[in-house]
């Protein structure tokens, strides 16, 4: 059981509020992850759910009871770090039994715990070694089975993967989505990493200068993005945003189309530019548009190999029924 | 770019180093090689290097006189005692001001190190008049924590240096592993410190050892250190110094090769923090 629910929290260090009130529910059983760009106060709300950080006012319920002014301890809760933070005078073993030894736990049950967890992380041939001696992954491992040793109420991960390098982390992140289908226990996530959010996600808390800008499927905020800031953080490349004349034929402040929602075509269309970067990925194509006579430049995403050069004239269409329209304070209009 | 270091450089910087060890080293030289000298050719003019009779008779006489294991051994339970001492009241002062400072914080480490600019002997009224009001002149005790707080701001501070390279975040994943303060300190803070503390420990073993204004303005007889011990043979008339100097290799044995065993460690805690 794990559900966490966030009351009116706030977190000021000094005078500064880094969380404006806030409430939020994390449901029993959900992977839920915060992303936003850095500073939003992703990290500090992990941290005042964790307990590492006394929240200002408001208060944290988890499974019903209210643990604002329980210790971290006693929170029944398991945190993976960025740094991982590895016990290094420690062995592997040692690293992993650690809380189940503060748990006062029996010893032959510790073994056979242990025994699990790195036989689900394949640390079986590492037991033996200090953290020095393993590799990034693997001590992300160890941490991951730290953690889940213990069958907490619920797993908090603090940017867990941007310490791996680009292939290792993919091979992670499925790793934990895969342990989180089989463990069904709640888990919340930090990242910063758009991809990694719509990747894991069963929600996506969506955080701009400590306030949520918008919670929902990954799904529901690529569709129905509340605001331009949601808009411009969800989907890779980034939504393009255009104000102007060309927003107002719309009725609206701004509009915002997707670069896989324009179609590149032989002549005539919308808009008329020229081709400046072309970035080729061989499944897709990124062309960065100019002179489009829009306010802003224009990012279109073909599919396949597309042989335009740059400064070379593109003919653009977005799809009608694809345009987001946004009011003058950024917010979506139905 | 690397520094082009010529064959000839090293060379010069190689002597250079050895002529300035062995400048400092000279007196302690000295003193050994005059306490196995007979008085009158302890001050021969011109002095003599190893061209003398080489004679134990010194310290059979300063063993004679005084008790040398008394002193030895007050000498270590002043040291040892106070370094102890410090260490436990040290660790969980640097722990605080490491892990949970405050805005004061660099005040406080600033204020302790200041009471290390004041001249001991600004203080040597009001302590004596404490030891005497609380009958502590002349024991053991007293000196000890007198001996413990002079070196207590360096201890802090040298703890706090080791503390501050320890990720905050290992110990934050030691409280959500349910490890209390208590077991925090204990199995994890403590033994990945093991390094700093060892070297802390042994500087101040070292000071509170050659410490020498308290030991010999609040001692007597009964806690007298080693540092006494010496004093007793220094004298403004006779033929002292072949006997001043046996005593003095007798005190600064012990400490030196200790000194001598242990300075990699030693070696280690004074540049710590200064290379990553």
């Amino acid at each position: 059981m794990g559900q966490i629910q966030l009351n009116q929290v706030t977190k000021s260090f000094g005078d500064t509020q880094v969380i404006p009130p806030l409430d939020l529910t994390i449901h029993d059983g959900e992977f839920t992850v915060f992303v936003g760009p850095s500073g939003c106060g992703k990290s500090t709300l992990l941290r005042l759910i964790a307990g590492l950080e006394d929240i200002t006012s408001g208060h944290i319920d988890i499974d019903g009871t209210d643990a604002t002014d329980v210790v971290p301890a006693k929170r029944g809760l398991a945190m993976v770090f960025q740094s991982y933070a590895l016990y290094p005078h420690m062995s592997v073993r040692k690293n992993i039994a650690f809380p189940l030894r503060m748990a006062k736990m029996d010893q032959a049950e510790i073994n056979k715990r242990v025994e699990g967890a790195a036989s689900v992380l394949n640390l079986t041939d590492y037991l033996d070694r200090r953290p020095g001696q393993l590799s990034g992954g693997q001590r992300q491992r160890v941490a991951i089975g730290r953690a889940i040793v213990r069958e907490p109420a619920a797993f908090l991960f603090d940017e867990p993967l941007s310490n791996l390098d680009a292939a290792l982390r993919v091979g992670m992140r499925l790793e934990i989505s895969e342990m989180h289908k089989r463990l069904e226990t709640t888990m919340v996530y930090v990242t910063h990493d758009q991809v990694e959010a719509m990747t894991m996600a069963d929600k996506i808390v969506v955080l701009h200068a400590g306030v949520i800008e918008q919670v929902g499927t990954p799904l529901e905020l690529y569709r129905t993005p509340r605001n331009t800031f949601v808009a411009g953080f969800i989907g890779s490349p980034k939504m393009n945003l255009i104000t102007g004349e060309e927003a107002a034929k719309h009725d609206a402040h701004t509009i915002g189309v997707r670069p896989e929602h324009i179609d590149v075509v032989e002549s005539g269309g919308q808009w008329r530019g020229t081709v400046g970067v072309a970035e080729h990925l061989g499944s897709d194509t990124f062309f960065h548009i100019h002179n489009t006579g829009l306010a802003e430049m224009v990012t279109v995403r073909a599919i396949g190999d597309v042989s335009l050069k740059h400064g070379d004239t593109i003919h653009l269409t977005p799809r009608a029924d694809e345009i987001h329209r946004f009011d003058a304070q950024g917010l979506r209009i139905a | 770019m690397a520094r082009n270091v010529t064959t000839r450089r090293k060379i010069i910087t190689t002597a250079a180093a050895w002529t300035i060890g062995l400048i400092i080293f000279f007196p302690i030289f000295w003193t050994i090689l005059t306490s196995f000298k007979t008085e009158a050719q302890a001050i021969n003019d011109p002095p003599l290097f190893f061209n003398f009779d080489w004679t134990l008779e010194n310290y059979a006489i300063v063993q004679e006189r005084s008790d040398y294991m008394k002193f030895l051994w007050n000498s270590v339970i002043l040291a040892g005692g106070s370094t102890l001492l410090g260490i436990l009241i040290a660790v969980p002062a640097a722990w605080s001001m490491a892990f949970v400072p405050s805005v004061r914080t660099k005040d406080i480490l600033l204020w302790m190190l200041s009471t290390k600019m004041l001249p001991a002997v600004g203080v040597l009224y009001p302590i004596s008049l404490i030891f005497v009001q609380f009958n502590l002149l002349d024991t053991r005790i007293g000196l000890m924590v007198v001996l413990m707080l002079i070196n207590l701001p360096i201890i802090v501070w040298m703890l706090y240096t080791y503390f501050r390279e320890i990720p905050g975040e290992i110990l934050e994943a030691a409280r959500m592993d349910g490890a209390t303060l208590k077991e925090e300190i204990l199995y994890v803070l403590t033994p990945m410190a093991i390094p700093g503390i060892a070297s802390t420990l042994l500087l101040n073993f070292i000071l509170a050892w050659n410490e020498a204004f308290w030991t010999l303005n609040l001692t007597a007889a009964n806690a007298a250190p080693l540092t006494a011990f010496i004093a007793s043979y220094s004298s403004p008339e006779g033929l002292f110094f072949a006997k001043l100097s046996a005593a003095s290799t007798m005190a600064i044995a012990p400490i030196l090769i200790l000194g001598w065993f242990s300075q990699k460690q030693l070696v280690r805690g004074l540049t710590f923090g200064a290379v990553k």
